[in-house]
C-alpha cells in the first residue's frame, strides 16, 4: 500500500472555521441585528468555505494521485500513548466531501432566506444552521478519529436544535429528543470501535492507522478476539461492527432509522440539508473514510451491504403507502441510503460516494421543492389535499420532475450513473440477493416517487377555497437554489459513466487512490470475470425497472385513480402495515422503552435511590449528628473535677504507654 | 544509714496519688488548689531525691522553678476564687457549672 506523505499546509482550518465564526456572530448578537444581516453572515461564511475547498480542491489535483493535504493545527491530546492533533486532513473523499456539504449548504441556506422569512427566531435558525455546517465540515476534514467525533457529535446537537426548532409545538419538540437519544445509541457502538481501535493499533489518525496496519498490525487485527456460543470473530470483524452500529444510528439505517421521519417535524430546509444530504451522510462517509478496516473483514463488509440492502427495500415499501409528502421524502431517503451502504459494503467505495454526492443534489432539490409547495399551500403536507399545483408553481413543478426523474434512475440524469454503478457493483462482487433487493427497491422507488408528483401536481386540485386562492409560486430565493440544484441533478452524473461507455469515469479515477485497500481486497477474492455485455445487460434490465415504476404510476394516478383505493381495500392487512410504517416504533416502545422506564421507576428509583443512596447519605449525617455530636457533648459537665479526671487518666495512659510499651 | 531512693520514691508517688484523687474529689475549690499543691510538692520531692542521688545540682534548680510557678499559679487561682465567691456566694464547684451543656 503506498501511502503518500501529506503536503503541510496552514490554512485548511478556515473550511470549517468560517461557519464557526458566522454561528458565533448570530448566536451572540445575532437577535439584535437586522434579519437582513443575519442571512447575510450566514450566507456569507458558508459560501467562504465553500469557495476555500474548491481552492484546496485545486491544489489537490496539482499533487497528483494519491495527493493529500494536511494543516495540524495544535496538539489536542498527549496522554501516555494516545496522541490526537487537532488535524485536518483533505484527499480526495474530503474535497468531495466538503464540497458537497459547503455547496450544497450555501444553496440551502440561501433558501432558508425566503422560507424562514418572517420567523421570530430568524437569528437563531441561521446560527443552528451555520454551528451545523461548521460540526460537518470538522466531521469530514478531520485527521483522526477523535475530531470525526467532535464533528460527529456536533452534528447530532444541530440536528436536536433544528429539529425541535419550533419547539412550542411539544411534537415537535419530542422529535428532536428521538433524534438525539437514538443517535447516541449508535455512538456507544462507534465508541466502543475507537476504543478498540486504540487498543489494538496505539494510534487513531488515518495515516498512522494505514502504517501501523501495513507494518504488522493486520495480524493482531485479524486474529480472533473471543469465542460466544459457537462464533468466532476476528479482532477486525467486532470493530467495524461497532463502527458500522454508529453508522446506523447516524444514517438512519435498520434498527436505528427510526428518528428520521420523524424529524420531519423541523423546517424543510432542515430536512433538506441535514437529513438528506449532509448529516446522514456521515456514516457512509465513516465506512468509505475507514476502507482500509472494513476490507480486512469480509463479514462486515457483508453484514453492511445485507443491512443496507433490506433497509433500502423496507424503507421503499413504507413509502408506498404514506400521505404526507416529506415522509414520502423521509423514507425515500432512508432508502437511498441503504443503496449507499450496499455500495460501501460490497466494497464498491467510490460508487457509493458517487452515490452519495448525486443523492444530495436530487434529494436536496425534492425537500426544497416540496417545501415550496408546503409554503404555497400554507402548511399543508397531506397530499390528498394537494393536486394540479403544476399550474400554479411552474418552477417548483420543473426542478421537482427533474429530480424526481434523477431519483427513479432514468439516463441521462444523475441518478442513474450511481445506481447502476451500484447494482452493477453488487452483481459482480458476487451478491446477487443484495442486487435483487435493490433492483426491487428502485422499481419501488420510481412508483413512489412519480406517485407523489402526479398526486401533488397533476390532476384537479382537492384543495379547498381559501387554499386555492393563496396558491403561488415562490420568491427568487427559493426557486433560484431549485434550479441549482435540478441542474445538478441532471449533469452531476457525467463525471461518473460507467465502465461500458467509453467515456472516461473521472470520478472514480480521481477517488481510486483513497480506496486502494478496498480495491485490494477485491482483487484478492479473484471474482469471476465480468464482460461487457453482461454489464450492458444489467444497465437495461435498471432502466426497464424505473420505467415499469413509472409506468405503474401513470396507470394509477393519472389513467385510473379508482384502482389505487381498491388495491388497498383488498390487502387491507398489508396496506395498514405499511401505513404504520410496520408498527416498528410502537414495538420499540413497548419491548425497549416500556420496560426501561418501569425499571428506572420502581427500582431504581423506589428502592435504589430512596433507599440505599438516601439512607445513605441520611446515615452519614445521622452518625455526626446523634453519634458523635450528642455522644461528644456530655463529656463537658462542667464540673471542674470531671475535667481534673480526664486529665489524670490522660497521665496514665502516656505513663502506661512508655512503661509497658518496648 | 543513707535512706534508699526507693523509698523517697514512693513517698512521692502516694502523696501525688493524695493530690490527684482530692483533684478529682472534693468539691470545695481551695481545697482542690491545696491538692494541687500536694502534687506539686510530691513532684519537688522526687526532683531533690533524684538529684541527691543522681550527683547532679540540676534537679534542685528546677524545684525552684517549679515552687515559682506553684506560687504563681496559687495567688492567680486564689484570685479567681475570691471573685467566684464574690459573684456566686460559692465555691462548691457542683455549682459553678456555667460550661455545661
Amino acid at each position: 500500500m503506498k501511502i503518500m506523505e501529506p503536503n503541510l499546509v496552514r490554512w485548511l482550518w478556515l473550511i470549517p472555521f468560517f461557519p464557526l465564526l458566522g454561528a458565533a456572530v448570530n448566536g451572540i448578537i445575532g437577535p439584535k441585528l437586522p434579519h437582513k444581516v443575519n442571512h447575510w453572515i450566514a450566507c456569507s461564511t458558508i459560501f467562504m468555505s465553500f469557495a476555500i475547498s474548491c481552492l484546496a480542491a485545486l491544489k489537490l489535483t496539482t499533487l497528483g494521485q494519491g495527493g493529500i493535504l494536511m494543516t495540524q493545527v495544535f496538539t489536542w491530546i498527549k496522554v501516555g500513548q494516545l496522541t490526537a492533533e487537532a488535524a485536518f486532513q483533505f484527499d480526495r473523499l474530503s474535497m468531495v466531501m466538503s464540497m458537497v456539504v459547503s455547496g450544497v449548504g450555501f444553496v440551502i441556506h440561501v433558501y432558508s432566506v425566503g422560507y424562514m422569512h418572517g420567523d421570530k427566531r430568524y437569528s437563531a435558525y441561521f446560527t443552528y444552521l451555520n454551528l451545523f455546517a461548521g460540526a460537518m465540515l470538522i466531521l469530514v476534514l478531520g485527521a483522526n478519529l477523535p475530531i470525526m467525533f467532535i464533528g460527529w457529535e456536533g452534528v447530532g446537537v444541530c440536528s436536536y436544535l433544528l429539529i425541535g426548532f419550533w419547539f412550542e409545538d411539544n411534537e415537535k419538540a419530542s422529535a428532536g429528543k428521538k433524534a438525539f437519544i437514538v443517535n447516541r445509541i449508535g455512538d456507544f457502538g462507534f465508541l466502543i470501535g475507537i476504543f478498540s481501535l486504540f487498543y489494538f493499533l496505539g494510534t487513531l489518525d488515518y495515516v498512522g492507522m494505514q502504517k501501523v496496519i501495513e507494518e504488522g498490525g493486520a495480524e493482531r487485527l485479524q486474529a480472533v478476539w473471543f469465542t460466544f456460543g459457537g462464533y468466532s470473530p476476528m479482532v477486525i470483524t467486532v470493530i467495524c461492527l461497532c463502527l458500522f452500529l454508529g453508522a446506523t444510528g447516524k444514517s438512519a439505517q435498520l434498527p436505528l432509522y427510526i428518528w428520521l421521519p420523524d424529524a420531519m417535524a423541523g423546517p424543510t430546509p432542515v430536512s433538506a440539508l441535514i437529513h438528506a444530504a449532509t448529516m446522514v451522510t456521515a456514516g457512509v462517509y465513516m465506512v468509505a473514510r475507514l476502507n482500509f478496516l472494513f476490507a480486512m473483514s469480509q463479514t462486515a463488509c457483508l453484514v453492511v451491504a445485507t443491512v443496507g440492502g433490506i433497509t433500502a427495500l423496507y424503507s421503499a415499501t413504507i413509502a408506498l403507502t404514506q400521505n404526507d409528502i416529506k415522509k414520502v421524502l423521509a423514507y425515500s431517503t432512508v432508502s437511498q441510503l441503504g443503496y449507499m451502504f450496499v455500495g460501501v459494503g460490497v466494497m464498491a467505495y467510490s460508487a457509493g460516494i458517487f452515490h452519495l454526492m448525486t443523492h444530495a443534489f436530487f434529494k436536496a432539490c425534492l425537500f426544497l421543492g416540496s417545501g415550496s409547495v408546503i409554503h404555497a399551500m400554507g402548511g399543508e403536507q397531506d397530499m390528498r389535499k394537494m393536486g394540479g399545483l403544476r399550474k400554479y408553481m411552474p418552477k417548483t413543478y420543473m426542478t421537482f420532475l427533474i429530480a424526481t426523474i434523477a431519483i427513479a434512475g432514468i439516463p441521462p440524469f444523475a441518478g442513474f450513473f450511481s445506481k447502476d454503478e451500484i447494482l452493477w457493483k453488487a452483481w459482480s462482487h458476487g451478491h446477487p440477493i443484495i442486487w435483487a433487493m435493490c433492483a426491487l427497491a428502485a422499481g419501488i422507488t420510481a412508483f413512489y416517487m412519480f406517485r407523489l408528483v402526479f398526486m401533488t401536481f397533476h390532476g384537479e386540485c382537492r384543495a379547498d377555497e381559501h387554499t386555492k386562492d393563496h396558491l403561488h409560486e415562490s420568491p427568487d430565493s427559493m426557486t433560484v437554489p431549485l434550479i441549482i440544484l435540478a441542474a445538478l441533478s441532471i449533469v452531476g452524473g457525467w463525471i461518473g459513466f460507467p465502465a461500458v461507455i467509453p467515456i472516461p469515469n473521472i470520478f472514480e479515477h480521481s477517488i481510486a487512490p483513497v480506496f486502494e485497500a478496498g480495491e485490494k481486497a477485491i482483487e484478492a477474492l479473484h471474482l469471476p470475470e465480468h464482460g461487457h455485455a453482461e454489464e450492458l445487460l444489467f444497465m437495461t434490465i435498471s432502466v426497464c425497472i424505473a420505467a415499469a415504476g413509472i409506468g405503474l404510476a401513470y396507470l394509477l394516478y393519472i389513467k385510473r385513480t379508482d384502482i389505487p383505493g381498491k388495491i388497498a381495500d383488498s390487502i387491507k392487512p398489508l396496506y395498514n402495515l405499511s401505513l404504520n410504517k410496520y408498527y416498528l416504533d410502537e414495538i420499540y416502545e413497548a419491548g425497549v422503552i416500556k420496560p426501561i422506564l418501569k425499571t428506572s421507576d420502581s427500582f431504581l428509583w423506589r428502592f435504589f435511590d430512596v433507599w440505599i443512596i438516601d439512607g445513605l447519605v441520611n446515615g452519614v449525617a445521622r452518625l455526626f449528628k446523634d453519634v458523635l455530636s450528642e455522644g461528644l457533648r456530655r463529656l463537658q459537665t462542667g464540673v471542674v473535677n470531671t475535667y481534673a479526671v480526664y486529665f489524670v487518666l490522660g497521665v496514665v495512659m502516656v505513663l502506661g504507654y512508655f512503661l509497658f510499651v518496648p | 544509714m543513707i535512706v534508699p531512693l526507693t523509698h523517697y520514691l514512693i513517698l512521692a508517688s502516694i502523696i501525688f496519688t493524695l493530690g490527684a484523687v482530692g483533684v478529682m474529689t472534693r468539691r470545695n475549690a481551695i481545697v482542690i488548689f491545696m491538692c494541687i499543691e500536694l502534687m506539686l510538692n510530691a513532684v519537688n520531692l522526687v526532683l531533690i531525691a533524684a538529684s541527691r542521688y543522681l550527683g547532679d545540682p540540676g534537679g534542685q534548680i528546677m524545684v525552684f522553678m517549679v515552687m515559682t510557678v506553684a506560687a504563681a499559679e496559687a495567688a492567680v487561682g486564689l484570685a479567681v476564687i475570691l471573685l467566684i465567691h464574690r459573684t456566686r456566694g460559692t465555691v462548691n464547684v457542683d455549682d459553678i457549672n456555667m460550661l455545661k451543656w
